[in-house]
């Protein structure tokens, strides 16, 4: 029986692998994620790289201009001419703006300081001036004061934080919520569209045998079992065959074009090019490159200067991590919650006649994974030791995202055995339920099929 | 002849009904096997007991005495009823993958593929998808589908529905053909009268119980009436106390058609010398009444279960 089951799994596997759409979409995605990954990078390194340069014509005579502080995003430059003049030059000059500080500011209480832009001022400009000129003012207030330069120049601090996590054993380890968070959420994500994408293929493959009447002739060589087994599982070759090939092309492309487009700006085509710790996972692949890149901008929108210390501290902490739990457990899942899933979805196929009918079934299949999903990266993913996080990653059928979600924050070692054996008794029993409704369901035509009926089947002699 | 198939006191029961109550049956080796009966009597829940697509509740199957098991399958060829093939799959991969699934090496296979799309001369076909063929391209590669791994017993369900007349003929040749190369074969159908001239042996089946089985021959006379047709000329007047006349019917220019029962021990010959001698009718033909399955089976039915035979003749 067991060459049946392999010749079934063959079939499915090859029908599949070789149609045209299969074929595009394997191409098409990788070049779409590396045009999209160019994209940001493009777009992350342009707005690191450009430095907004403001003007300053200062009438107030308290010298503010000298204290304004340039950062490599925003350089301050003496306005020349009269007030008139300068708003007219800093446009020729093609420069971001003019800061116009008026004769008789009130240290005290300066009202009345103007802000000069091009077109329409954006916040992020905004705050940076502002943020400028306030510590200008608070200077000048202290030097009035009485404190010497050389006080204000050891006032002045740069805080630089670095998050450790320390495990039970008390061992360190440099800790980036960011990085873990983005892997958490690519082995969701993954998870999902697997769980997803493939278990719809496998219940439209049962519609399709039972559609075109060949069910029977099917049956009559192969146990309905074996028929069933053979489809998960050549579906499941599938999706594994377009998630590698997915992930060794995004790996190509982002390792060969990447470097091309972002030459300048090393630590980030290093970041790009980070190899995947999950196999064939082109989500987990594309998630940290992004993850960096919001990282990059965090940072910027804190207005502290570009920190490759920051960057690095992504690597250690994705080192850090642990990968070898991780991606057994990713693995573990991602096969148990997809024939957990996936025997439901054939069971779904064979039950109803008319694909529209699926509706009604679908529903409480896909309910716990969606919610799993949704509930995983809002609630889990920001308390991953919670009750929340705790209770379903122990349920079999919400385990699969709960669980991946949590595994690079580190999981107890008893949660995850006892998880992984509910998942695996949960499968047995959803693979159990579901062999009985097709064995039942896939002769059974012009017949609507209802929750009671599935129930009286369950318990049909062979 | 030693049987290929034997069913043994076989019963099935569904949630709601009961398909098959105590079903004995012997199917002679080499034999044509006719197993008639109306819609949901019961016969393609026999047939799936005997493919394995589903088991018996009690009773056995034995299969050349065997009793029967998944080994079996490979020398069993089965056309259901519900027939069909994988539309996107090409015609050779379809054939091979099923072929495949009986047991079949896939060299053998290949090469009898090749023989039969020759024979059927669709050997162009063997790259298209079964989408884009005919409805008669189709059943062609259903039949060849069922045959392929060169089964000991065949059995077809509803063989002739939807096949159009000269795919049918054609399948007739070949199943015949078959049947001289020792292969047994079943028919299963409601149709009576599409089988009842190739059949040897028939089983009539009612309401989930056999009525009866046996050669068709043997049935035929059993259930012979001593009734005779007769087609002539002239007055059919017959009034003599050896014979009865059971239906007349006038046709034009003085012909007519009538039936004739005649009496115990009443010889042909005699109701014929009567009709020229004494009756003065021209005779034009005159031959035995032979029933047809169709009317053995209302008759038998309505002689054991009168009371199913309202809502289930044919």
């Amino acid at each position: 029986m067991a060459s049946k089951f392999l010749l079934v799994a063959q079939r499915e596997y090859l029908t599949r692998v070789r149609k045209r759409a299969f074929i595009v979409l394997t191409l098409a995605v990788p070049l779409l994620l590396a045009g999209f990954g160019v994209f940001v990078a493009k777009i992350a390194s342009s707005d690191n790289d450009t430095t907004d340069v403001v003007e300053v014509r200062d009438d107030s005579g308290l010298n503010i201009a000298s204290r304004l502080i340039s950062t490599p995003q925003l350089r301050f430059e003496t306005a020349t001419g009269t007030l008139a003049e300068a708003k007219k030059g800093f446009q020729k000059a093609k420069h971001d703006g003019l800061v116009y500080l008026p004769a008789g500011l009130d240290v005290e209480k300066p009202t009345g300081v103007q802000f000069f832009g091009k077109g329409n001022i954006s916040l992020k400009k905004q705050v940076a001036v502002e943020t400028a000129l306030n510590k200008a003012f608070s200077e000048l207030k202290m030097q009035k004061s009485g404190l010497s330069q050389e006080q204000l120049d050891r006032l002045r601090s740069k805080v630089d934080l670095q998050a450790i996590s320390l495990d039970e054993t008390g061992k360190e380890a440099d800790s980036n919520a960011l990085a873990t968070s983005g892997m958490s959420y690519a082995l969701a994500l993954a998870i999902y569209l697997f769980i997803f994408i493939y278990g719809v293929q496998i219940m439209r493959g049962v519609g399709e045998e039972k559609s075109s009447r060949i069910m029977e002739v099917m049956l009559s060589s192969v146990k309905p079992f074996d028929l069933m087994m053979g489809k998960i599982m050549g579906i499941a070759a599938v999706g594994l065959t377009q998630f590698l090939m997915w992930g060794l092309l995004s790996f190509g492309i982002s390792s060969v074009v990447l470097p091309l487009v972002t030459k300048d700006d090393k630590p980030k085509t290093e970041v790009a090019a980070t190899p995947t710790t999950a196999p064939g996972a082109a989500a987990a692949d594309d998630e940290p490159r992004s993850a960096a890149a919001t990282f990059d901008k965090t940072m910027e929108k804190q207005g502290q200067q570009s920190n490759p210390a920051g960057r690095l501290n992504i690597f250690s902490t994705l080192s850090n991590l642990p990968l070898g739990t991780i991606l057994f457990g990713f693995i573990v899942y991602f096969l148990g919650g997809y024939l957990l899933y996936g025997a439901l979805f054939g069971a779904v196929g064979a039950a109803v006649d008319d694909q529209t009918d699926t509706q009604q079934f679908m529903m409480p299949i896909t309910m716990p994974l969606i919610l799993s999903y949704i509930v995983g990266v809002s609630v889990i993913l920001r308390n991953p030791d919670g009750p929340v996080a705790f209770w379903m990653s122990m349920i079999p059928f919400t385990s699969p995202i709960a669980m991946v979600i949590r595994l690079p924050f580190g999981v107890p070692m008893w949660q995850l055995a006892l998880s992984i054996v509910l998942l695996i008794l949960g499968f047995i029993g959803t693979v159990w339920v579901a062999a009985r409704i097709y064995r039942v369901g896939i002769l059974m035509y012009g017949k609507k099929v209802t929750y009671k009926e599935l129930g009286k089947w369950m318990f049909y002699k062979g | 002849m030693k049987p290929i198939l034997e069913a043994i006191d076989v019963r099935k029961a569904y949630a709601n009904h009961v398909a098959l109550s105590g079903v004995s049956l012997a199917i002679p080796e080499g034999s044509i096997f006719g197993l008639l009966g109306p819609n949901g009597a019961g016969k393609t829940s026999l047939i799936r007991i005997i493919t394995q697509i589903t088991g018996a509740d009690e009773g056995e199957i034995r299969f050349r005495g065997e009793k029967l098991n998944p080994a079996h399958i490979a020398q069993i060829g089965y056309l259901p009823e519900e027939r069909g093939l994988y539309k996107k799959m090409k015609v050779g991969e379809q054939l091979l993958y099923l072929a495949q699934l009986r047991g079949l090496t896939k060299a053998d296979a290949t090469a009898r593929i090749k023989q039969w799309l020759n024979r059927f001369e669709i050997k162009e076909w063997a790259g298209k998808n079964v989408e884009d063929l005919s409805k008669g391209m189709q059943q062609k590669v259903q039949f060849i589908a069922t045959v392929l791994h060169q089964p000991s017993l065949i059995i077809l369900d509803e063989p002739f529905s939807g096949f159009d007349p000269i795919n049918a003929n054609l399948i007739k040749d070949e199943i015949l053909e078959l049947r001289k190369q020792g292969a047994t074969i079943i028919f299963s159908t409601h149709r009576m009268e599409s089988v009842e001239e190739m059949c040897d042996n028939i089983a009539l089946i009612n309401r989930s119980r056999k009525v009866l089985d046996g050669p068709i021959e043997v049935i035929r006379n059993q259930f012979k009436t001593n009734t005779y047709e007769v087609e002539g000329v002239g007055k059919p007047i017959v009034t003599h106390p050896d014979f009865e006349v059971v239906e007349q019917k006038a046709r034009e220019n003085g012909h007519f058609y009538i039936r004739v029962q005649l009496h115990e021990g009443v010889r042909p010959n005699e109701l014929l010398r009567y009709l020229i001698n004494s009756a003065g009718i021209e005779v034009e033909a005159f031959r035995e009444k032979i029933p047809s399955i169709n009317e053995i089976f209302i008759r038998r039915v309505s002689e054991t279960m009168p009371e199913t035979l309202v809502e289930e003749t044919v």
